[in-house]
């Protein structure tokens, strides 16, 4: 197993402090502008790098990330551009552990045993494969820990206890728990249930625990990162993505402007 | 994937239920319509010259096609799960407003996901709907056709657990929606056998139907299954040619991967990016085929063909001219590959074709690629 996740989630906690981990979609608007934005994350505050492989149907996101996958197959993304991505990333950063999140179709396509093969040697950490749940391991998820690489796997608030176990069978890395904004009570009230939602789950595991979806702001990051041991921020950087490019921004200042808000977020955590 | 699992737990409570089954057969009988007819078409039989032909009548069906054997069954199942509120997607609509029908007969609020594109070309559906007390939302993510519905439909469903049940439209999706689809579907292959025996005295030689998912087919062919002296052909929508691109036919020029919870054929490029398909059946333009027909293409137990565009519109006006039944356009392609086999059969052949659908909601595509102004 890659060893990047353990370590970064060990030098937290002995900082005593949440990690931040970032999501843009490899590709996202163009190949040129979405490696400037990659590799300047972790020098604004990223501990973690969460890169999006475009999908074209991809049903467990929201409107931004969609749009933001359909940019980036709009201007040659593809899962050779994504792994080159990461290879060139990892030429000036070895330690940033960076998890690739995306869906089953893309890499049924490249070769499961030579997407996993190359996604180790290009300096991946993890896979979040969202639409290969617990009951299809013999998919990907077993010969992707024979591999080296982490399996990391979604919570939800509707994961029960026995779901968890079954859930935690085959996970490493760390457990992302997506936070789905209650439809009642006001925010601070779903923040509260947020918390106990995460304390069960840490009841059955004893890896880290990233919380994301719906987390846009400084004060969010702080609120959540108070009892999470990292936070996840995507639709908000790649809505930044957007609007730079509505904008006309060019690459460099694009970059910059996603940076600017990685460390305006991550001011949150320190 | 709970949701999936209670999904999955009430249909295996339910499938053999006698009380569950005795309601679907009730509302079957006096609601919808059935059994429909099989209808000799013997003027059509006899203008091409071979074996004789057969119609499966599910297009005289309430809401005018064979999707409401399907929501009938799935409200009743909803129902016993308790859920209030019903979602499903839809792309020509005739799924839409069979899941609509039966929500006024069930009063459950309805939400119906439809492509932006899709709402432009179907309108008189989207109306129906809209008079049947469903709501019908506009999906204008990714290309804004069937597939999106769909994406849409399952994020609604992953965002109201508690009192949604998503009622899908063909034999895709995940685990159970094709096996129960297709239990709900073989009420036309059971009724069809009892009615050739009938008439006959014996199976027919061949059955064939139309695929786009494939909900229709796989319900006339799975009776049929185990009877190998019967031919069983699908027939896929191939639009302008499958050489072109520009076409629907997922086994025929579609690729194995993974999409909406199955794995089955798609059409795809080799980035595994999922590609819009095109047939002037709207109904057919589903860009993936039920996983069951998958494996019944590489079993070889069915035969798979494909129909143009061209010879769907050609077998669509011989109907309407020698049965005076305008048929939907999506049963037009399983007539165009009768109309290719049959007159080269011996007299005493018989083929049964399932008439999924009735052809009134395609007056305006059809007219339109006639160049005719109506």
């Amino acid at each position: 197993m890659t060893r990047r996740l353990e370590n970064k989630f060990g030098a937290l906690g002995q900082q005593g402090r949440a990690g931040l981990v970032a999501f843009i979609t490899a590709g996202d608007p163009d190949p040129e502008t979405s490696l400037k934005i990659l590799n300047g994350l972790p020098r604004a505050g990223a501990d973690i790098i969460e890169l999006g492989m475009p999908f074209s149907d991809p049903m467990a996101d929201g409107p931004s990330i969609q749009l933001s996958s359909q940019r980036a197959l709009g201007n040659g993304g593809s899962m050779i551009n994504t792994l080159d991505m990461v290879r060139s990333f990892r030429r000036d950063d070895d330690q940033t552990p960076i998890i690739l999140m995306g869906y089953y179709n893309p890499i049924y396509r490249y070769g499961n045993q030579r997407f996993l093969d190359d996604a180790l040697s290009a300096g991946v950490d993890g896979l979040i494969i969202v639409d290969l749940p617990p009951e299809e391991d013999d998919e990907l998820c077993h010969a992707c820990l024979t591999t080296g690489l982490n399996w990391i796997r979604l919570t939800t608030p509707t994961s029960d206890d026995s779901r968890l176990v079954t859930i935690f069978k085959n996970s490493s890395g760390f457990v992302y728990h997506v936070a789905i904004a209650g439809i009642t009570g006001t925010r601070s009230a779903d923040v509260e249930e947020l918390e106990s939602t995460v304390r069960r789950i840490r009841s059955h595991t004893t890896l880290p625990i990233a919380v994301g979806f719906g987390i846009r702001t400084p004060e969010q990051v702080n609120e959540i990162g108070r009892f999470a041991d990292a936070v996840v921020v995507g639709s908000a950087l790649v809505d930044t993505v957007k609007s730079a490019r509505k904008e006309g921004l060019s690459a460099e200042h694009t970059a910059d402007r996603v940076h600017v808000f990685v460390s305006e977020l991550a001011a949150g955590l320190k | 994937m709970p949701l999936i699992l209670d999904v999955e737990k009430a249909w295996h409570t339910y499938r053999n239920d006698e009380t569950f089954l005795s309601e679907i057969r009730y509302y079957a009988e006096h609601y919808v319509g059935r059994p429909s007819p099989l209808y000799f078409a013997k003027r059509l039989t006899e203008e091409l010259g071979g074996a004789k032909i057969y119609f499966k009548r599910d297009e005289l069906n309430h809401t005018g096609s064979h999707k409401i054997n399907n929501t009938l069954g799935q409200i009743l199942l909803a129902r016993r799960m308790n859920k209030r509120r019903i979602i499903a997607e839809t792309g020509a609509g005739q799924h839409g407003v069979a899941a609509a029908t039966v929500c006024a007969l069930f009063d459950l609020p309805c939400v119906v996901y439809m492509g932006e594109t899709d709402i432009e070309r179907q309108a008189p559906n989207v109306f129906r709907m809209k008079l049947l007390g469903t709501e019908v939302v506009p999906v204008t993510s990714g290309t804004a056709t069937l597939k999106d519905a769909m994406n849409e439909a399952l994020r609604d469903w992953v965002a109201n657990v508690e009192d949604t049940f998503y009622i899908i439209g063909t034999c895709a999706g995940p685990h159970p929606y094709p096996e129960m689809v297709r239990e709900f579907q073989s009420i036309i292959g059971r009724e069809t056998r009892e009615q050739v025996q009938e008439r006959e005295g014996r199976l027919p030689d061949v059955v064939i139907a139309c695929i786009g998912g494939g909900s229709n087919s796989i319900g006339l062919f799975h009776p049929f299954l185990d009877d190998p002296e019967v031919e069983i052909i699908g027939v896929e929508a191939a639009g302008l040619g499958i050489d072109t691109g520009k076409h629907a036919a997922s086994l025929s020029g579609g690729q194995p991967g993974v999409l909406h919870g199955n794995r089955t054929y798609l059409l795809q490029d080799s980035d595994g990016q999922i590609h819009d398909a095109h047939s002037i059946s709207a109904g057919l333009d589903y860009p993936g085929i039920g996983p069951e027909h998958a494996w019944l293409h590489e079993q070889g137990r069915v035969q798979y063909v494909s129909i143009t565009d061209q010879e769907a519109l050609d077998a669509f006006q011989l109907c309407c001219r020698t049965e005076g039944i305008i048929p939907a356009l999506e049963p037009s392609h399983a007539l165009a590959h009768v109309v290719k086999i049959a007159p080269s059969m011996p007299k005493d052949r018989i083929i049964v074709m399932n008439m999924c659908g009735r052809g009134d909601k395609d007056v305006f595509t059809v007219a339109d690629a006639l160049g005719e102004a109506i």
